[in-house]
């Protein structure tokens, strides 16, 4: 287990090489530099120049990759250009936030995917299993900023009882963050709802076939414990991967979110650092976002051997 | 009264081309201790039977049409689900044919003898696991305790089916139905199975229905014989009587080509031709189109089981002719 954890640990320092590699080429490759930005539209030529020479951008591109790396290998990823904050800082104020909405996303997810999941096969072709996948059906077609534009408009603009954007600290006021999130986490997980309804219901219809529930059921176990544990444990070794997906999905998919409901997040931070050019910031903060969702899949691949003994024992 | 009653029963599923009766007027009794075994190619309707019997068909595309089960004086057919959990496990159990799937592969072994006794009894953890240990000692696996934390796919297909059938008796039934619980295991293995299976009737007394498609299984362990061909008995006898003298002509051409436990996989092939599927029977006799022996008169209607005595019955219209 701890063996599997490790190698998995290791074959992750080729990934986070490539991320890095690409945001750092990628970011060179697009017009304009971070020099346009500080110097602003007034700046001449000259300014221009010092500002680059300042920032170290008027050396060769390998030169610059090189001294990017040498710090990293130190532990030091720089200093964001625009908030003048270290980049690690940066990250480790605006990442909690965007980590608090995916998590309260996911929990929306999980609670209502796998009920109605869950629910629909038991009721397979009934009337309650065709609704739940007509909606499962809208939830995996709306898309999420145009679901929080509904929402917007209806409950902050409208209605009133939610503000329509802004961010509240869960450690600050646990109410005032269920006001500022709720809209923002529904937003998001909604497409992930349907998917994860959708899959649970044919994953679970999938087990409710296998002759081990057969067997079950000719042991007179009661229903519910056929379902809840026969058929659930074996269906959410499937749906962990799902899920683990899926939680890659919500923390890429709250820059969209966070832009709407203007969430000081990551994914605000690195869409503003981008735009402004702040290389150092972009390549920091997409380097420990990946670090950070690469420790997440190891974590689901641990949830996966916990699930399934077949796992937990083949590996050494 | 016997054990087992079954009247008539009648079991039709829904498909796309409509519905299609699997079997149909299933008769027969079993009494206490005694072993029953009923025979016939593959489709032939002895799992349906069997899961009829249970109440484990789906319901739909499953539907009794007609006909009764009655267990130890108790109207199964039309039972509430709730209270034929209570009897499934304790009073009637099951072992099917593949051990390999049959199993959870997330529960350990320990865990799914423990919990079949937990849903029928009102006895300590402590208990539960004393008697899982019991019944897996019963069984012939080795070193017990050790055992059951142990998951399904450390375990061979053998003992697989050892671990089903000590759940199956766990809580002591009545009657143990067991579909075709050697097929899928090597034959030295199948001979084990099976002289358990004698051993524990032996020693609990409980009544044994044997679902095969092998003469030589029958001839090793039942007490009486149902020889199925689709979907109907067509013939019904002390397993003696059946060797000795059979009376259908299926039941001749499966004799005929007995294969010993040996020669378990190829199956019964001596028979010229193949059983028709449920929506393409034959009128009057089903086995006719194969039959050696038969007349105009076989296509007319379906010849019922009659008994040539008290204890052998066929359902040939020349059974008289050709005894
Ligand atoms: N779920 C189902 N839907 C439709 N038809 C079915 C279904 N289950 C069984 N049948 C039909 O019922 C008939 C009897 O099947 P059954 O499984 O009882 O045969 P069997 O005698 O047990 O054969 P085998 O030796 O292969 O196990 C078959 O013709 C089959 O096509
Ligand atoms: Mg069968």
């Amino acid at each position: 287990m701890a063996g599997v954890i490790l190698r998995r640990l290791a074959g992750a320092v080729p990934v986070l090489l490539i991320v890095s590699l690409i945001t750092f080429g990628m970011m060179r490759l697009i017009p304009g530099d971070p020099s346009s930005v500080i110097g602003g539209l007034s700046a001449t030529p000259a300014q221009l120049a010092q500002i680059r020479a300042d920032l170290g951008l008027d050396e060769p591109f390998f030169l610059q990759m090189l001294k990017w790396y040498t710090a990293l290998a130190h532990g030091d990823l720089g200093r964001s250009i625009l908030l003048g904050q270290d980049v690690v800082g940066a990250t480790l104020q605006r990442l909690p936030v965007t980590l608090a909405l995916s998590a309260y996303a996911l929990v929306i997810t999980v609670v209502f995917g796998l009920c109605s999941g869950v629910f629909a096969a038991l009721r397979q072709n009934t009337v309650i299993d065709q609704l739940a996948m007509m909606f499962a059906m809208l939830g995996i077609s709306v898309p999420n900023f145009f679901l929080g534009l509904l929402m917007i408009i209806l409950f902050a603009v409208r209605l009133g009882w939610l503000p329509t954007g802004g961010y509240i600290a869960f450690t600050d006021d646990p109410v005032g963050w269920l006001r500022t999130s709720t809209m923002p986490a529904i937003s998001l997980a909604l497409l992930q709802v349907g998917l994860l309804a959708r899959i649970t219901r044919s994953t679970m219809l999938e087990v409710l076939r296998q002759d081990y529930i057969r067997t079950a059921r000719a042991k007179g176990l009661p229903r519910r414990v056929v379902v809840m544990k026969h058929a659930l444990a074996n269906a959410l070794i499937p749906i962990t991967t799902v899920v683990g997906i899926i939680v890659s999905l919500l923390i890429s998919g709250s820059v969209v979110t966070e832009t709407l409901f203007s969430i000081p997040g990551m994914g605000q931070l690195l869409t503003q650092a981008v735009l402004n050019r702040d290389y150092p910031m972009v390549q920091g903060g997409l380097l420990l976002t990946t670090a950070f969702l690469v420790m997440i899949n190891i974590a689901v691949d641990a949830c996966y051997a916990l699930l399934d003994p077949r796992v937990r024992y083949e590996s050494p | 009264m016997s054990l087992l009653e079954v009247r008539d029963l009648t079991t039709a599923f829904k498909t796309e081309r409509g519905e299609v009766t699997a079997v149909e007027d299933i008769s027969f009794d079993l009494d206490e201790g005694e072993i029953l075994g009923i025979v016939g190619e593959s489709g032939s309707g002895k799992s349906v039977t069997a899961l009829t019997i249970m109440g484990l068909l789906p319901q739909p595309p499953a539907r009794v049409v007609r006909g009764s089960v009655h267990f130890a004086g108790e109207l199964l057919t039309g039972m509430s689900e709730t209270r034929l959990e209570r009897i499934r496990g304790a009073g009637i159990s099951m072992v099917f044919q593949e051990p390999m799937t049959s199993l959870n592969p997330v529960l350990t072994i320990g865990e799914q003898i423990m919990e079949t006794v937990r849903a029928h009894e009102a006895i300590s953890v402590r208990d539960q696991r004393l008697r899982a240990i019991e019944m897996l000692d019963r069984v012939g696996i080795p070193s017990a305790v050790r055992r059951l934390g142990d998951y399904p796919h450390q375990m061979s297909g053998g003992q697989r089916q050892r671990v089903m059938i000590a759940m199956a008796l766990a809580c002591r039934p009545r009657l143990l139905i067991a579909d075709e619980p050697t097929t899928a295991l090597d034959v030295t293995i199948q001979a084990q199975v099976l002289d358990l299976l004698m051993d524990l009737r032996d020693e609990l007394g409980m009544a044994i229905m044997i679902i095969t498609h092998n003469m030589g299984v029958i001839a090793e362990t039942a007490d009486r014989v149902l020889v199925m061909y689709a979907g109907r008995i067509v013939e019904q006898a002390p397993v003696a009587r059946l060797f000795d003298r059979p009376l259908h002509p299926y039941t001749r051409g499966l004799l005929d080509c007995v294969p010993t436990l040996e020669q378990d996989r190829n199956r019964l092939v001596a028979i010229p031709g193949s059983l028709p599927e449920p929506a393409r029977r034959p009128a009057g006799c089903r086995f006719a189109p194969r039959c050696g022996h038969r007349i105009d008169a076989c296509s007319a209607a379906i010849p019922p089981l009659v008994a040539v005595d008290a204890s052998h019955a066929s359902a040939c219209i020349r059974t008289d002719i050709l005894a």
